[in-house]
């Protein structure tokens, strides 16, 4: 008997949360307005004002649950802005707090032991001992993988996981451990772990020169687009570099992760969740990327040996990819 | 303060490390951490020859800390994790939480730099769970290094990673085959060939990063000697310093002879220049940029 797996879709405002809800998520999950979670951008996110508690409504009125992301690592200075999230998520209704600070799931499995946890990719746990640490420590009841392993390794790694695992499906795919990248802060002074970002917008210029279009970071050349070329967001990952004689994607090409092709395989091998990225994409992504995983994930489901990814829902994520392109990566071993 | 070695991050034959440790005994390094921290598929030297190794530099008054890898993925790694952690002749620096959980309630160990203690409620945690000692996040300054040493556990030392290339970021993928189109898995161990990583240039030939195998670092060296006054007003036990395949013994004697006062830190900062042709970095230190560089004060 194989057990249900939960969608989990992004909720960057309240209109993403709708189309998720209405397009057929188990889950969504969301974030306040604030450097409390890893995608603080401006015009994202849930004012605490009201928002959030809006937010549960409508998701619990059409059979959603809601998990709230407070996934940074904060030092000292913005602690007690930490603390205070976990306080006042533990009074929202929410169904989870996804954490990836060792310190603040303390806090949170100290202070309010009824409140579920869940966690974040940001907290890097990519074996089992280090699974059986947060689950030991703090009581976690689920946790995400990082995208960085195997389809053999998520095996491996939910055979012996004492908690629900949920992977990455659909996305932006982060090629680094998460909760271990500090290439943001290196060249901006901001990361996912310090304030929530990763190449933040605020250091982004565009430059128009006479040969070529060209993408910054704080000053630093992203990359160089020729004439009619797709130009991507410049996230330093995905950049064009020289290493030795060869200018190339060295890190990655800008492309998105896509798990069509091996839905069957995640839902046999026993994961509970698996999660759609882009809290910092429309409405209209949310509500086509949700209604596709929602179709493709019922079909692997009822008849994983008779499941195909069709053809629609190929080229409907495609469309909304980085690129245009999509990959499996590290879940493919080649990728790596 | 006390001066460490940190584990050699990059690929070198057997020879070579032997080399550099025979060398090490010698030099006024008081800690040594050893072992393979970035691939697991590296193994120049296999489990007894690090002891032997650690065994050599015990004998020459070093205290030895055995490091664990940053990423673990395969069983194999696991296997060697366990392995290491259960050893009782030397602590263990942990650099995964899945280390942490094996050392739980251990004799001491080091939650290293990979690990994210980012506050002081992370640090009280570790320090209850048997760390003796942590290692600072390459990218926090030295404000929030001020705030967590003021509520730092009793009997819990500080150490700061003060030189050498910065860890910036771990993957599954191996950009050092990629570099050289090959797969992961026939990856040929061409990270052999680059003893200080590969450089990684913006199409203006900036350095920005060095390719080291699944591991990226900053393309500049670290250099926090100047910082040496700050830091020690600031309590921290032990400064870190990175090797790299020439002069690390060059890096060594600056660093102690701005730690004991005989040289004025500015000064062994420039005894330094010539191995920072293309400039230090020392920006997250001031809490800007890592890859800038900050006046002291």
């Amino acid at each position: 008997m194989i057990n249900p797996v939960e969608l989990v879709c992004p909720a960057g405002n309240p209109a993403a949360l709708r189309a998720a809800v209405d397009n057929g998520a188990d889950a969504v999950y969301l974030g306040f307005r604030d450097g409390t979670n890893a995608r603080n951008f401006p015009g994202l996110n849930f004012d605490r004002d009201g928002e959030v508690q809006e937010a549960v409504r409508y998701a619990h009125g059409g059979g959603a649950r809601v998990l709230l992301a407070l996934n940074t690592f904060p030092q000292p200075a913005d602690w007690s802005r930490a603390a205070a999230a976990v306080d006042e998520a533990a009074t929202l209704g929410v169904d989870a707090v996804i954490l990836g600070d060792p310190g603040l799931l303390r806090y949170a499995a100290r202070t309010h032991p009824e409140l579920p946890l869940h966690l974040s990719v940001q907290a890097s746990a990519t074996n089992r001992h280090a699974i059986a640490f947060y689950h030991a420590q703090f009581g976690v009841r689920r946790v995400v993988l990082p995208r960085v392993l195997s389809l053999a390794q998520i095996r491996q790694v939910v055979a012996t996981a004492p908690v629900d695992v949920e992977v990455f499906g659909f996305g932006s795919l982060c090629v680094m451990v998460e909760g271990r990248c500090a290439l943001s802060s290196y060249v901006t002074g901001e990361s996912p772990n310090t304030c929530g970002v990763c190449s933040p917008a605020h250091a982004v210029r565009w430059e128009e020169t006479k040969e070529a279009r060209q993408s910054r970071l704080n000053g630093v050349l992203i990359d160089r687009y020729g004439p009619g070329e797709n130009a991507g967001y410049p996230t330093l990952c995905k950049g064009r570099y020289r290493v030795g004689d060869h200018v190339f994607h060295a890190i990655e090409e800008p492309t998105s992760l896509n798990t069509l092709d091996v839905l069957p395989d995640l839902v046999r091998l026993g994961v509970g969740a698996v999660k759609v990225e882009g809290r910092q994409r429309s409405p209209a992504y949310v509500a086509q990327v949700t209604r596709v995983l929602r179709h493709a994930l019922d079909a692997a489901q009822a008849d994983p040996d008779g499941y195909e990814p069709q053809k629609v829902w190929v080229d409907a994520l495609d469309r909304v990819s980085e690129g245009g392109s999509h990959t499996l990566g590290a879940l493919h071993r080649p990728w790596q | 303060m006390k001066l460490a070695l940190g584990p050699i991050q990059y690929f070198w034959s057997a020879e070579a490390v032997r080399d550099f440790y025979a060398r090490v005994r010698e030099w006024p390094v008081d800690i040594v951490y050893l072992g393979e921290v970035v691939c697991g598929k590296r193994r120049a030297l296999g489990p007894d020859d690090w002891l032997e190794v650690a065994g050599e530099l015990a004998a020459a008054g070093k205290e030895v800390v055995l490091s664990t890898q940053a990423l673990m993925e395969a069983e194999s790694e696991l296997a060697g994790l366990k392995r290491l952690c259960a050893n009782d002749r030397y602590p263990v620096e942990a650099n995964d939480m899945g280390a942490v959980h094996l050392l739980t309630g251990t004799e001491g160990f080091v939650a290293g730099p990979h690990i994210n203690a980012y506050n002081s409620e992370t640090l009280a945690l570790l320090h209850e769970l048997g760390a003796r000692r942590w290692v600072l996040p390459v990218e926090l300054s030295r404000r929030t290094l001020a705030d967590l040493q003021a509520e730092r556990p009793a009997g819990l030392e500080t150490e700061v990673f003060a030189f050498g290339r910065l860890p910036l970021a771990f993957s599954a993928r191996c950009f050092t085959a990629r570099a050289h189109n090959l797969p992961k898995d026939q990856c040929g161990f061409r990270c052999g060939e680059d003893p200080d990583g590969k450089g990684l240039y913006t199409q203006e030939d900036q350095h920005l990063f060095t390719i080291n195998g699944v591991q990226l670092q900053s393309g500049a060296p670290c250099n926090l000697v100047r910082a040496n006054d700050k830091l020690r007003d600031l309590g921290v036990d032990v400064l870190r310093i990175s090797p790299q395949s020439f002069e690390t013994g060059a890096v060594v004697e600056a660093f102690r002879a701005a730690v004991d006062g005989v040289r004025d830190p500015l000064d062994a900062e420039a005894d330094l220049a010539h191995l920072g042709a293309d400039g230090w970095c020392n920006g997250y230190w001031y809490g800007t940029a890592g890859m800038g560089t900050g006046a002291e004060p």
